[in-house]
């Protein structure tokens, strides 16, 4: 195996997009590692992204956030603006796996290791992140829910990486919130998760709405039922009913060792009324 | 394929070797560097038995390869007595009997100091959720975390 560690992003898409064999992005490595070490992944040659100074940066951009793709779980925990603007996504990110994990695990290489049960990923999708993609061609800019396109697939063609998140202009009175439902309190790969993000009116009512749900379906779910359920509405007890019974309708999981069908179909929806009230006080809103 | 050549800092010195690309930091400390004290309990992130520290942040060693530690600093637990005299958190685990087969224990350690570090004050769920990452088959934690808690006060009292 050949390992590369180049310093600027071109120089980067360059060796991606030279490369013959197998050539692999290595971020924190928590994925790719033990798949190597699982005898699941072979790579000829790995390009490690974290010597790449633009990579490893939080910025506040167009009132948004920019976070690099090299920047791990621990780093975003303690960046007080971030964590302010963007609380939701943060919690997410900083779920997974341990202090350890936190210190080398990126947001992107959540993505784009593209596990149906990754934890940032739903809460991303609530936020309305963007991905910005580098290859050959040059840079594009997509929904990060276009980005995984089945387990362990992505859409990203030959040479091409993610260099950054965006995490767009919040709103005033806005949350977000994720939560997930393991079986343990730490150290446990997501049953169901659900990300809501809400923007309110003067009143408290929510004018948008975005809710996404994970390890339930082969990928992230965008559920935009329940986005356009809950806006003009105000989390009342009816409307947190409806949006339980919506997310678990939209819910498509499967059976195995962590959680049953029917099980994570009613969790889904437990969940999402949980992660709407706590988005909804985040937003300010106060709960009749 | 010709082997990597790495230039870094280990517990202060400066350390040069060569390595595979596919060879963790892990693998290099124990197998090319003679510090042993870094154990194996998994090899796949779980266990945090091979917790080191990388420019001060806390990492499993196991998930990292070599050739990243170029031009890094690494702590391990071999750096955290100071010659004959033990970190207070060494002592207090002896004290105590917060290990019985310590395999785990270094890692325990280095993770612990690295809490100790960041937070001098933790709460008792701080410091299980920072040391949820380091799993111990012998004690039932229940001394690891008094030990860790006793060592942060007695060394609040000392500065
Ligand atoms: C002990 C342990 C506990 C864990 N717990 C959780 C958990 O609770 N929740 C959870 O969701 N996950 C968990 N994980 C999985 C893993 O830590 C996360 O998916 C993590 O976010 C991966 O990020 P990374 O930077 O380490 O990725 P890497 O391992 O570096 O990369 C993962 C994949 O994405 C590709 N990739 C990485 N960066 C880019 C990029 N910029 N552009 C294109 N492709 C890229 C890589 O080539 C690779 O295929 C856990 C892992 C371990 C070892
Ligand atoms: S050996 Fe590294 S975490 Fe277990
Ligand atoms: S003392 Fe044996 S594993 Fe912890």
């Amino acid at each position: 195996m050949d390992y590369h560690a180049p310093t600027t992003l071109d120089a980067a898409v360059d060796i991606l997009a030279g490369a013959s064999g197998d050539c692999r992005v290595l971020a924190g490595g928590t994925d790719l590692l033990v798949r190597m070490r699982s005898d699941m992944a072979h790579p000829d040659a790995v390009v490690d992204i974290k010597r790449i100074a633009s990579l490893r940066t939080i910025t506040e951009e167009d009132g948004g956030w920019r976070i690099g793709a090299a920047v791990c779980g621990a780093e975003m925990g303690e960046h007080a603006g971030l964590r302010a603007a963007w609380p939701g996504v943060v919690e997410a990110a900083q779920l997974i796996g341990s202090t350890q994990v936190q210190g080398r695990a990126t947001i992107v290489g959540n993505l784009c290791n593209a596990s149906p049960a990754a934890d940032s990923v739903p809460a991303m999708v609530a936020a309305g992140a963007l991905a910005r993609i580098a290859g050959p061609e040059g840079i594009r800019d997509v929904p990060v829910e276009e980005v995984p396109t089945g387990p362990g697939k992505t859409s990203l063609g030959h040479g091409e990486l993610v260099a950054s998140i965006f995490l767009p202009d919040r709103a005033e009175r806005s949350g977000d919130a994720y939560l997930r439902f393991i079986p343990r309190t730490e150290m446990d790969i997501a049953v169901a998760g659900c990300g809501v993000s809400l923007t309110l009116d003067e009143d408290g009512g929510i004018i948008r709405a975005r809710v996404a749900l994970g390890a339930v379906g082969p990928g992230v779910m965008v559920v935009a039922e329940a986005g356009r359920m809950l806006a003009g509405s105000h989390l009342r007890e009816g409307g947190l009913q409806q949006l339980a019974t919506i997310c678990s309708a939209a819910a498509r999981p499967i059976t195995d060792k962590r959680g049953t069908e029917h099980y994570r179909t009613h969790i889904a929806g437990v969940l999402a009324r949980r992660a709407a009230v706590i988005a909804y006080a985040r937003a300010g809103g106060t709960l009749e | 394929m010709s082997k990597l050549h790495v230039t870094t800092t280990v517990n202060g010195e400066v350390q040069e070797f060569l390595c595979e690309a596919e060879e963790t930091l892990l693998d290099v400390l124990r197998d090319r560097l003679g510090l042993t004290g870094s154990k194996e309990g998994c090899g796949t992130g779980d266990c945090g038995a091979c917790s080191v520290t990388v420019d001060g942040r806390l990492i499993c060693s196991c998930l990292m390869l070599g050739a990243e530690a170029e031009g890094r600093e690494i702590e391990t637990i071999e750096g955290m007595a100071e010659g004959e005299t033990l970190h207070p958190l060494q002592r207090k685990f002896i004290d105590m009997a917060a290990l019985q087969c310590g395999i785990c224990t270094p890692g325990i350690l280095v993770a612990a100091k690295s809490l100790l570090e960041r937070n001098p004050d933790p709460t008792e769920e701080e410091a299980r959720y920072w040391l949820a990452g380091n799993l111990c088959r012998c004690t039932g934690y229940d001394k690891i975390i008094r030990a860790v808690l006793e060592t942060a006060a007695d060394m609040r009292e000392a500065s």
